[in-house]
């Protein structure tokens, strides 16, 4: 295999097992917040429990984002070189702007999240979490950005470079602002931050109907509940929203994406049709087995049924996408998406009506629910970047000047052997699949705990508070002993 | 509209050069200690108890500490595209081991103390060691080769392999690289330890001086023969001889502070000590980021590796928005968190 393939297939590894991580992050942030914000006002334990309970999940999910994290921002360098001395200035920037103003912020107060519920009081501790929440969304700000620049690149030109002799192109920032705002950035950031906040809320019904359906912490999975599920149709209803913007602003800017999206090859005079399911087969051009609803794309596109969508004859032939894995994952997405809309209204609706708990079946399929919310967040995602291919920069026009795009093929490193990458992909393969076992344990293991009861919490609070006066008078003594044996 | 549009070009680059080296020196004195800590983990702590105060003496820190390098790498990135570019791919075996030891810190850490069994523990135990030791290790061996140049080809292609990188004198800088994170990590742990275990921390404190000042001299030595280039800028700018005598004088006040019962004040040493060695790698390198040696016309200099005066100058403005900002919340972390380690149900 060549160094593109497996260099392609390095990033597309590790970027999806990362994104496992900093959506449930982000969502279960949100979640957290609510939870002990409820706590702050009501001084109720039951949302103290929740709180402790929901922070343990948080930690352990967020040192896995962490530690897969890192390897991205060296992998750009490592796999990618001429990619990175191509954008480096503008995709930098964005990179640097997220290592400042959002790593910082979350790693900071996520210690005190973390370790000091017993260290400082409820609003301090409040407020770390808030800001732990803002720090993951800020970092999603950021690399989104990064990412819709290089969809939708504005705000930047080329310049010519003279290196030993030869003429190299790169992209230089002209307005950042233009940059960070290009013409992808809002739709494609809030539409991936809501996709978090609808897996974190999800993620909490789950848990929480589980408790039910065992009978067990019934408390405060009833609380949670109270918030889980009207924020999950809430934010699964403003995926659709903010989703639907999206593609509506990819007939402009990316049209062979779209094309691709629909398996939309020949274009036409006609209205446009919508495939509800099908089999691409980009070869001979053609949708197997495909069942399409006339009008339904010229409609959602345009808001008008009658206006033909350009389809991918209109691209040059070195510039097509393929067309059978957008085509199917975005179907997947959007299908996910639909199911869990259905969900969770229904289960509203069961929930307002004291009805939730006697269907049970409701409930595992609310338990059910994470995956589908994971699922659809990285079939988006795959949609999102197999359907910018061949183009890793994408070119584009600037006041009336055609810009360069740079191909993914020539965004690799030069020093790089296929060699190299195959082993370092079998490396990662044998260290993620391990984690990963290993994170699905202990998760399970946490989850099988569960939250302490309103007495347990009460008996470590005593336990803890003549602890905290001896520790205080005696300059910080010791303090091991039976506190040890809770850390599970 | 940006406050540094008075400064030339040729100004913001050295300033991002400065920032960069304020980042790596920052990782290396907040991360130092944390890795130190992983290095001497199994040979300090004798028992479950134990071993668990000497990772939460870190628990709540080396995240944040760890963000350093994650945002050196982005201004790096940002400021010089094509020294990131080169270097990052040059190292392609040693920085892919670098990661896989940062993700073995991070889960060893997060997962150790989850279960109540010994071969868990044990297995945690060790991973928590290894990665720490190599990943240390990996450092030096990286700036070693950064100091005394690498084969880089025309187009800034790299000629060598993972074997080139493995000489004597990376070596030795990784070896330097990991009794100082060691030695810096056994102040640390004085620091937050008591008892039993501060006493056996404190007989450890002088051999790791003894070998980290033995391998201080040989590397000096060694640096002095072996890459004259690096000591070009201290002939050129005398002034310059500050950085090493401040080093020397640093080295030398760390036994003498802790034989004098300030544990503090040695801790501020150590830190000084890294930073006078960070910034003495950014005088013997300046102003290549990695020189060639194949030719120097194809070395990595600040000058070909920058991005645009646009770019600079950005990242000099978000620097000045965001540090204060990271500086103010770091402390708070290091307030909250300061004195012993007391182990509760939070802890790892």
């Amino acid at each position: 295999m060549d160094v593109e393939l497996l260099s392609r297939l390095q990033f597309a590894g590790t970027i999806m097992f990362h994104y496992l991580f900093p959506p449930l992050s982000i969502g279960l942030g949100l979640q957290l917040f609510l939870c002990e914000l409820a706590y702050v006002r009501t001084k109720n334990p039951a949302w103290e429990a929740a709180a402790r309970f929901w922070t343990r999940i948080f930690a352990v999910n967020f040192a896995m984002g962490v530690a897969t994290g890192i390897v991205m921002e060296f992998e750009f360098g490592t796999n990618w070189a001429a990619y990175s001395r191509f954008v480096g200035d503008v995709f930098g920037s964005a990179l640097a702007a997220e290592g400042v103003f959002a790593f910082f912020l979350e790693s900071g107060f996520l210690a005190i999240l973390v370790f000091g519920w017993d260290r400082v009081g409820p609003k301090m501790h409040l407020f770390s979490t808030l800001m732990v929440f803002l720090g993951s969304v800020f970092s999603a700000v950021w690399i989104v950005v990064a990412n819709s620049w290089q969809q939708t690149p504005a705000g930047y030109k080329i310049v010519w470079q003279e290196v030993q002799g030869e003429s190299v192109p790169r992209a230089e920032i002209t307005e950042f602002w233009e940059m960070v705002f290009n013409p992808s950035s809002i739709d494609r950031l809030t539409h991936t931050i809501i996709g978090a906040l609808v897996l974190g809320a999800f993620f909490v019904a789950s848990v929480s109907s589980y408790y039910l359906l065992q009978k067990r912490h019934q408390e405060v999975a009833r609380r949670c509940l109270n918030i889980a599920l009207p924020s999950a149709l809430l934010f699964t209803l403003l995926a659709g929203a903010t989703g639907h913007s999206s593609a509506q602003r990819l007939v402009e800017t990316q049209p062979a994406k779209l094309a691709a999206m629909e398996a939309h090859f020949d274009s036409s005079e006609e209205p446009t049709g919508l495939y509800l399911f099908g089999w691409p087969d980009g070869e001979k051009e053609t949708v197997h087995f495909g069942v399409r609803l006339p009008y339904l794309l010229s409609f959602l596109v345009y808001n008008d049924p009658m206006k033909p969508v350009p389809g991918m004859d209109q691209i040059p032939e070195e510039d097509r996408p393929p067309v059978w894995l957008p085509f199917q994952m975005f179907h997947l997405m959007v299908g996910l998406g639909t199911l869990m809309i259905g969900v969770s209204a229904f289960g509203c609706w069961s929930w307002f009506r004291n009805q939730y708990e006697e269907r049970r079946w409701l409930m595992w399929l609310v338990v059910l629910m994470p995956l589908a919310a994971m699922t659809a967040n990285q079939a988006g995602w795959i949609t999102a970047e197999v359907g910018r291919q061949p183009w890793i920069v994408y070119p584009s026009v600037q006041d009336g000047v055609e810009m360069m795009g740079l191909r993914t093929k020539d965004g690799l490193s030069e020093s790089v052997t296929a060699q190299q990458v195959l082993s370092s992909i079998i490396l990662f393969a044998v260290i993620y699949s391990l984690l990963f076992a290993i994170w699905v344990f202990v998760l399970n293991k946490k989850i099988q705990h569960g939250p302490e009861t309103p007495e347990e919490l009460t008996a470590h609070k005593e336990k803890q508070r003549p602890r905290l006066s001896e520790a205080i008078s005696a300059g910080g003594t010791s303090l091991g002993g039976s506190m040890l044996e809770d850390a599970s | 509209m940006n406050p540094f549009d008075w400064l030339s070009y040729d100004t913001t680059t050295f300033m991002c050069f400065v920032l960069l080296g304020v980042l790596l020196s920052g990782y290396a004195i907040l991360d130092g200690f944390d890795l130190g800590v992983g290095i001497l983990h199994p040979f300090l702590a004798k028992d479950d108890h134990q071993r668990r105060v000497v990772m939460n003496s870190i628990g709540p820190l080396w995240d944040g500490n760890e963000v350093w390098l994650v945002t050196f790498g982005g201004a790096l990135f940002a400021a010089f595209p094509v020294a990131y570019a080169t270097v990052f791919s040059s190292f392609y075996e040693a920085f892919h081991l670098l990661l896989t030891c940062l993700i073995g810190r991070a889960v060893s850490l997060e997962f150790r103390s989850k279960v109540q069994s010994v071969g868990w523990r044990r297995f945690w135990d060790f991973g928590f060691f290894l990665s720490s030791f190599v990943g240390a290790a990996l450092l030096g061996i990286a700036g070693g080769n950064v100091m005394s140049g690498m084969s880089i080809g025309e187009m800034y292609r790299y000629e060598g392999n993972l074997l080139e990188q493995l000489t004597w004198y990376p070596l030795m800088v990784g070896a330097l690289t990991v009794s100082l994170f060691a030695l810096h990590g056994s102040i640390y742990l004085y620091l937050k330890t008591e008892g039993e275990l501060q006493q056996r921390v404190r007989r450890s404190v002088m051999p790791l001086f003894i070998v980290f000042a033995a391998l201080y001299v040989a590397v000096t030595i060694a640096t002095w023969i072996h890459v004259p280039h690096a000591t070009q800028n201290l002939t050129d700018y005398p002034v310059l001889w500050v950085v090493p005598l401040l080093n020397v004088l640093a080295v030398l006040n760390i036994p003498r502070a802790m034989h004098l019962g300030k544990p503090g004040y040695a801790f501020f040493t150590s830190s000084m000590v890294i930073l006078a060695l960070a910034s003495l790698f950014s005088v013997a390198i300046f102003p290549n980021f990695v020189i060639s040696t194949i030719g120097p016309e194809l070395s990595v200099t600040l000058e070909n590796a920058r991005s645009s005066y646009t770019t600079q100058k950005i990242i000099l403005l978000i620097s000045l928005i965001g540090m204060p900002c990271v500086l103010s919340y770091t402390t708070v972390v290091y307030w909250i968190f300061r004195g012993k380690v007391k182990l509760d149900s939070n802890s790892y």
